[in-house]
């Protein structure tokens, strides 16, 4: 019994990191129609930038988290503007491949810059570990619990109360209407960016913490992961990619306590295939119209 | 439209002949040994990556459907045919006859799996087929990994079946040929017609009566088949290999490759995939900076080829040029 609430619980923290990472991909999504695949790399920008800030600079933590934040929102407005932006029109399979070109950037880039060894993350926050009823709970990972169910709260607000959630709303439904209502998109996608790339920083703290070893192509399973939750909870539904994300971290964390580590990757790729192959457009997702 | 087919057909005479004949010209320099050993260790994997790509653009190009899973394929065959070889060497038969028929299982296995992956999700569309063709990539990979029967994370030992580059060259020429030859026929048949107005108009192509389904796990089967043969001659051109680098990077790497040589053109992809696999070789003098400078190079292509003001100019360039050529370039 205290196993498998372990497990739960341990489940939930991965979870709520991929859950972090696939509100990211859905938003850019729905907005601007893309599979961002740099995404996962953003992680990896973000917990590199956390290290440099507290091993090279030696920043608070509360700094570091400021500065983190800051890089991602920064490096995914920048990868936005200077690469998906001209392409806007273009093919979406161009833009894909345009994603995947800077994600071999960014990792190559972090590759040159620290090495291919893989460097710790530095404990920003010292908690200590919990025993409830002979469960015992890491200090990391039920603050990640919690900053991730706050993080989801505001940004289900910002989205539902907001203008400018309105404005992203109103954009990823009609980007023509959209425009004939007097919504700036290009300023709407470069937002969502932002907002995406935040939340990835938020991931890599976590992440960080969690793994503590980073190295350039640490972002890459993380992402992918994270892209099949969003894709399992219906890309382009942000309450999907929360639910798809903390779903697949619980069976990735199931599997690997209860039938072999070896097997884990193979279970949730086939979960999704099976839900997919069941609900086509994942758990939430809209189905899809199709006009002659 | 007599006429353009005509051209058309002599395109294509052209892109075999082409293919062909640079073929010929690389087996009587490796024969000759003029070719340099860095040079002669690239021929196969190139045969391996022209195979690889044409057979994807076959889905990505002609069906127009986003499969992130052809290196799985590739793996599935690779292993099954590998195992074959490796069980043949005992029978004393010479590479002529064990490389064809352990290619051969490898691309039928490789077909069995296409069958069963293709069978229940080519209902998908989009991104929802791109992600499921990528799991199943990573599943197939999970799976090799972990079997006892392919040497499991150590990789399967194939230095039994091991042959250099002069020994493999005449069969990757042949499946390279074969490939193309397929692709190019294909696409000019009545089927390939069928396959590129299910691209263009699915309902429309439904409702003249062609059965899609059926279609489109033709076109997986096919593909997955041509990765599997390609799969066995890499795995005769290693003396290890590990099912994980058969991962959804390779299956971007040579997606990578198709959108670049350009959507449904053979010709495009066969250039591309050379170019390709010279490029980051060529670039190991800046060892350091050639997978970052093959980025920056992938980004720019991609902004060069969609920026309109290019398009124009590599547009109306074309058809003063080269009519033909562009006709092809517009399918």
């Amino acid at each position: 019994m205290t196993n498998l609430i372990q497990t739960l619980i341990s489940g939930l923290s991965l979870g709520s990191i991929y859950a972090l990472i696939a509100l990211g991909y859905t938003m850019v999504y729905g907005i601007a129609k893309m599979l961002n695949f740099a995404h996962g790399d953003v992680i990896m920008v973000g917990a590199y930038s956390g290290i440099v800030a507290v091993a090279q600079m030696g920043l608070s933590p509360w700094v570091t988290v400021i500065v983190s934040i800051a890089v991602c929102a920064v490096l995914g407005v920048v990868i936005e503007f200077c690469a998906y932006k001209p392409l806007r029109q273009a093919a979406p399979l161009s833009v894909l491949i345009t994603a995947i070109g800077v994600s071999y950037l960014l990792q190559n880039a972090a590759l040159l810059l620290f090495g291919s060894q893989q460097m710790a993350y530095p404990t920003l926050l010292k908690l200590p570990m919990l025993t409830v009823g002979g469960v015992q709970i890491d200090g990391i990972t039920l603050l990640t619990l919690a900053v991730t169910a706050a993080l989801m709260a505001a940004l289900t607000l910002f989205i539902d109360r907001t203008k400018l959630g309105k404005a992203m709303r109103a954009v990823s439904e009609d980007k023509g209407a959209a425009t004939l209502m007097g919504i700036n998109v290009d300023r709407t996608i470069t937002l969502t960016f932002a907002i995406g790339s935040a939340l990835a920083a938020f991931a890599s703290m976590f992440y960080g913490m969690t793994y503590v070893y980073i190295k350039p192509t640490t972002g890459a399973m993380p992402g992918i992961k994270a892209f099949t939750a969003a894709v399992f909870g219906g890309i382009g539904s942000i309450p999907g990619a929360m639910i798809g994300g903390i779903l697949l971290g619980l069976i990735e964390q199931m599997s690997k306590t209860y039938i072999s580590t070896l097997w884990a990757d193979a279970i949730v790729f086939a979960v999704l295939v099976v839900v997919l192959v069941v609900k086509p457009t994942g758990l939430l997702g809209k189905p899809m119209q199709e006009k002659v | 439209m007599q006429l353009t087919q005509k051209k058309r057909r002599r395109g294509d005479l052209l892109t075999a002949a082409a293919v062909a004949m640079l073929l010929a010209v690389m087996a009587a320099l490796l024969y000759t040994g003029s070719l340099t050993r860095q040079v002669t260790n690239m021929l196969i994997p190139t045969a391996v990556y022209i195979v690889m790509a044409v057979s994807l653009n076959l889905v990505v190009g002609l069906l127009g459907e986003l499969s992130l899973g052809h290196a799985g394929f590739m793996s599935v065959g690779l292993f099954s045919g590998c195992l074959v070889a490796i069980a043949l060497t005992n029978t004393a038969l010479p590479l002529a006859v064990r490389l064809p028929v352990s290619m051969l299982a490898g691309g039928l296995t490789a077909a069995v799996f296409g069958l069963l992956v293709g069978l229940p999700t080519l209902r998908l569309r989009g991104d929802y087929l791109a992600i499921v063709t990528l799991a199943c990539g990573e599943i197939i990979k999970n799976i090799i990994t972990n079997l006892r029967v392919t040497g499991g994370a150590l990789g399967l030992n194939t230095a039994a079946i091991y042959a250099g580059a002069k020994e493999l060259l005449p069969y990757g020429a042949a499946l390279v040929l074969l490939t193309v030859a397929v692709m190019l026929n294909l696409k000019r048949s009545k089927y390939g017609r069928a396959i590129m107005a299910i691209r263009d108009n699915r309902i429309a192509a439904e409702s003249v009566g062609l059965n899609v389904t059926r279609y489109k796990l033709a076109v997986f089967v096919i593909a997955a088949f041509f990765a599997g043969c390609a799969g066995v001659l890499y795995g005769h051109s290693l003396a290890n290999i590990k099912a994980a680098a058969f991962d959804y990077n390779m299956s971007i790497e040579i997606l990578v490759i198709v959108v670049l040589g350009g959507m449904g053109s053979v010709p495009g992809s066969v250039v591309s995939a050379i170019v390709l696999t010279v490029l980051p070789e060529a670039l190991r003098e800046v060892a350091d900076y050639r997978m970052l400078v093959y980025a920056v190079v992938l980004i720019l292509v991609m902004q060069a080829t969609n920026n309109p003001t290019m398009k124009r100019f590599f547009g109306s360039a074309c058809k003063s040029l080269t009519p033909v050529r562009k006709e092809r370039a517009a399918l």
